[in-house]
């Protein structure tokens, strides 16, 4: 087994990460033992690390309760303890109130849970739309409202990604560029199979199905990189489909606009066409 | 709860006459043979499906794992060890095994109500497991076990191998939905006189309901996988969307069958975890009648909540926030069953027989497996949680360490019983211990992957994630560990010469089976016994 220098590669390769990690700050990607949610950069983001993290205090006390409840009994009636059960099997009080209580706690969270998903189900004031697009095994991202400027985004592959200081499985060619603090409308697609457009610090997720545009949105707080991976099996390479969004300042988008339209000119307007027609349509 | 006037064990010995090895086991219409066969296909299904997962936790056990490297080969060994678990170990050691042999027992009928429907649905089985052994050589079943289209597909998941897998879902299934049939009819009309449905113990309450689950829901897994295979095959289009279908469509018939599935898993576990924790507290079982319409509150509930699992795939948000309201229904008569549990045990005089552990165990990682389940129920929050590992946490919290436990809580509770001979008590502790804190060790860390954004059905993941991965298969080596205990536990009880009495668990044992002898003679309650 190589386990053991592999293990310490592996561990070099951490304390190396969160070094480079250190130099930018402004990459959202996992960290080493990490144990919670990514920090967040969206208001979605942010109102769902709120709920959870209200919730997850709530399932913790439950837990932990349940827990007590159950060393209590093992100690306290424990035959050597209680040699002589009772004969109870009724108690109409506890029975309605350990139907009641969890009842009001759940409302108690459904209301803010409510308010949460129709907060993160579309910008109904979008400043832009992105359309993005599923592949085996790659993201092709279109900018409707830019002549629909269109590029494929695929990873760097792991000798590359070694060589130059890149993150291995996340960083990519051509990440996701848009502006700092605007509404952005996505929608995703596919053209194989299914795959799921998920950036864990943005608070993102949709399936991207074929035949189907569904819509969602995000709103970037701050310039910087945010790491996501496909998050639906989509074939052999599903782990080797990453996504990287770089927001960037909003002043500075329209130069990077017109950069890219020159970079990627020769990108198949194919799809490009079929957005149109689908936004067309939507109108 | 149920008890008898007489004790009709003894009258059994004269006429005790078991056909010939043959005839005994390959042609058994006899519901205890047969309960033992299940048990013994579940746990070969088990050892099958845990040497997956062995295979899996190397491959993850550091970043850039070199034992698979082959990514649709890794796709079907995760899709076949979700399928083995589930269809091939817990629901035939849960209901066919456990079900086959204590719910005549438990009702006091000589038999099931149909023994030749018994024999085939066990003997449907083992097909199915080769169907999806050659589906698993074959390397073509790389879908995952939720089997979405169109990857599963003929373009995407091309090979016969796809269709055997296919098929073999089809095997399994009918055996089910015969197996059903055969537990409603017997319920239904073979009790003993006197034994009323709310006098009914509440492992037949359990089965009863998952009879009824699996009734329902089967079919419709059973049209999605025969649509799915006329798509393959013949030129049909009811998922592909360049001939008018949709693939969305597969996913809601798919968690029709698959949501109630889940439960079918483990509401056997509940009755079994009931009769151990009123037996070693010498108490009856605590609100009784709350405790079996809990199960079937589960039960209804449970057909009405499947879209959860779709939250973005995207549904309309009216429809998303009604499925979230629907799934946090499920944690209120969830929330009965423990504190029941509990209340059983509060005031009893308990005593901690390995039996006793296993289900104050299930009790305590079942209750955190479900409160991850009220996480991820909302549809708000699943939007960052959806496929990462946070669920593939919450799942095996509830199945992999619920339904396992309850399995192994009903053996130790019930192999002195079956095989007349008792369990190695220092080996069954050592085997609870080495896989309660394997499987935690394994599962617990998923959660922190999970809220930190790993997907899951990945072969390698970004160097980040190597810690609490590396954690997870130390885990795994433990749970195998535990596993081979295990098996040595089977060897120590069929080499045991210990004599055990007919209820060798004492006075907290009330139901009908610890009135017959241990083992029970092949035929039992000839003489109806009489329910009070």
């Amino acid at each position: 087994m190589q386990f053991f220098p592999r293990l310490m590669a592996a561990s070099a390769a951490m304390i190396l990460g969160a070094a480079w990690l250190a130099a930018d700050a402004g990459a959202q990607q996992p960290l080493p033992w990490q144990m919670g949610f990514q920090k967040a950069f969206s208001p979605v983001m942010e109102q769902i690390d709120t709920l959870h993290t209200g919730v997850l205090w709530l399932v913790t006390i439950i837990t932990l309760f349940v827990g007590v409840l159950l060393l209590i009994v093992m100690l306290k009636f424990n035959h050597k303890a209680n040699p002589n059960p009772s004969t109870t099997s009724h108690h109409t009080g506890l029975e309605i109130a350990w139907t009641v209580i969890p009842i009001l706690i759940l409302v108690g969270m459904a209301i803010p849970s409510f308010r949460l998903i129709y907060y993160q189900d579309r910008a109904h004031e979008a400043d832009m739309t992105v359309k993005v697009t599923g592949h085996q095994w790659y993201w092709e991202y279109t900018y409707p409202d830019s002549d629909n400027l269109n590029f494929r985004s695929d990873i760097i592959p792991d000798d590359e990604a070694r060589k130059t200081g890149k993150i291995r499985l996340l960083d990519v060619d051509n990440p996701l560029v848009v502006p700092v603090g605007k509404n952005i409308r996505i929608l995703t697609a596919s053209t194989d199979v299914i795959h799921s457009f998920y950036v864990p610090s943005l608070g993102v997720q949709r399936y991207a199905i074929p035949g189907r545009t569904i819509e969602t949105w995000v709103q970037v707080m701050a310039p910087g990189i945010y790491y996501g991976q496909c998050n639906q099996i989509c074939g052999k390479d599903h782990a080797r489909m990453p996504i990287a969004v770089r927001a960037i300042p909003a002043e500075e988008f329209a130069t990077w606009v017109a950069e890219a339209k020159k970079k990627f000119a020769t990108t198949t307007p194919e799809t490009a066409v079929q957005v149109a027609a689908v936004m067309e349509r939507q109108r | 709860m149920a008890s008898t006037t007489h004790d009709h064990g003894h009258d059994d010995h004269h006429h005790d006459h078991k056909p010939a090895f043959f005839t005994r086991w390959f042609c058994s219409t006899n519901h205890k043979d047969i309960g033992t066969l299940y048990l013994i296909f579940g746990i070969i299904g088990g050892l099958i499906g845990g040497v997956l997962s062995l295979i899996m936790r190397t491959q993850l056990a550091h970043p850039g794992g070199s034992l698979v490297t082959d990514g649709q080969t890794w796709n079907t060994i995760i899709t076949i060890h979700g399928l083995l678990m589930i269809f091939f170990s817990v629901m035939p050691a849960l209901i066919g095994g456990f079900g086959n042999w204590f719910v005549p027992l438990m009702i006091g009928a000589p038999d099931m109500a149909f023994p030749r429907l018994n024999n085939i649905s066990f003997w449907l089985l083992p097909p199915a497991l080769v169907l999806v052994m050659i589906a698993l050589f074959r390397g073509e079943a790389g879908g995952g076990w939720t089997l979405y289209v169109p990857l599963t597909n003929a373009t995407y998941q091309p090979g016969w191998g796809g269709d055997a897998l296919l098929f073999s879902l089809h095997l399994a299934g009918i055996s089910s939905l015969l197996g059903a049939i055969n537990f409603i009819t017997t319920i239904f009309n073979m009790r003993a006189p006197g034994m009323t449905l709310h006098k009914m113990p509440l492992f037949v309450w359990g089965i009863l309901v998952t009879a009824f689950l699996l009734l329902l829901a089967v079919p419709v897994l059973a049209a999605a996988i025969t649509m799915l295979i006329t798509d393959r095959n013949f030129g049909t289009a009811f998922f592909e969307v360049a001939g008018g279908g949709d693939p969305v469509l597969f996913q809601h018939l798919f968690w029709f069958f698959g949501h109630p599935e889940v439960y079918i898993m483990v509401l056997p576990g509940f009755g079994i975890i009931s009769h151990i924790i009123s037996t070693f507290s010498r108490k009856p079982v605590f609100g009784y009648l709350g405790m079996a319409y809990a199960m079937v509150a589960i039960g209804v509930v449970g057909f009405v909540v499947w879209a959860h699992h779709m939250y973005v795939s995207g549904m309309e948000v009216d429809t998303r926030a009604y499925f979230m309201a629907a799934t946090l229904v499920i944690a209120v008569p969830t929330g009965v069953k423990v504190f029941s549990w509990i209340a059983t045990m509060w005031g009893g005089s308990i005593r901690l027989e390995l039996p006793m552990v296993w289900a104050i165990g299930f009790i305590f990682v079942f209750t955190l497996g479900g409160v991850t389940g009220v996480v991820l129920a909302n549809a708000g929050l699943d939007q960052a949680l959806h496929n990462t590992y946070y669920v593939v946490a919450h799942f095996h919290y509830v199945l992999s360490l619920g339904a396992v436990f309850s399995m192994f809580a009903g053996f130790y509770y019930w192999i002195g019983k079956m095989s007349g001979r008792q369990y190695p008590k220092f080996l069954g502790h050592l085997q609870f211990w080495l896989l309660f804190i394997g499987v935690n060790l394994t599962f617990f860390p998923m959660h922190f992957s999970g809220l930190a954004g790993m997907p899951r059905r990945y072969p390698d993941y970004p160097d980040a994630f190597a810690g609490w991965n590396m954690i997870s298969s130390l885990g795994s080596y433990i749970s195998g560990l535990s596993v081979l205990v295990f098996l040595m536990v089977i060897v120590r009880v069929f080499t045991s010469r210990e004599p055990l009495a007919n209820n060798y668990w004492g006075d907290g044992a009330t139901t009908l089976e610890w009135t017959v002898a241990s083992p029970p003679p092949f035929h039992t309650f000839e003489e109806l016994p009489r329910v009070t």
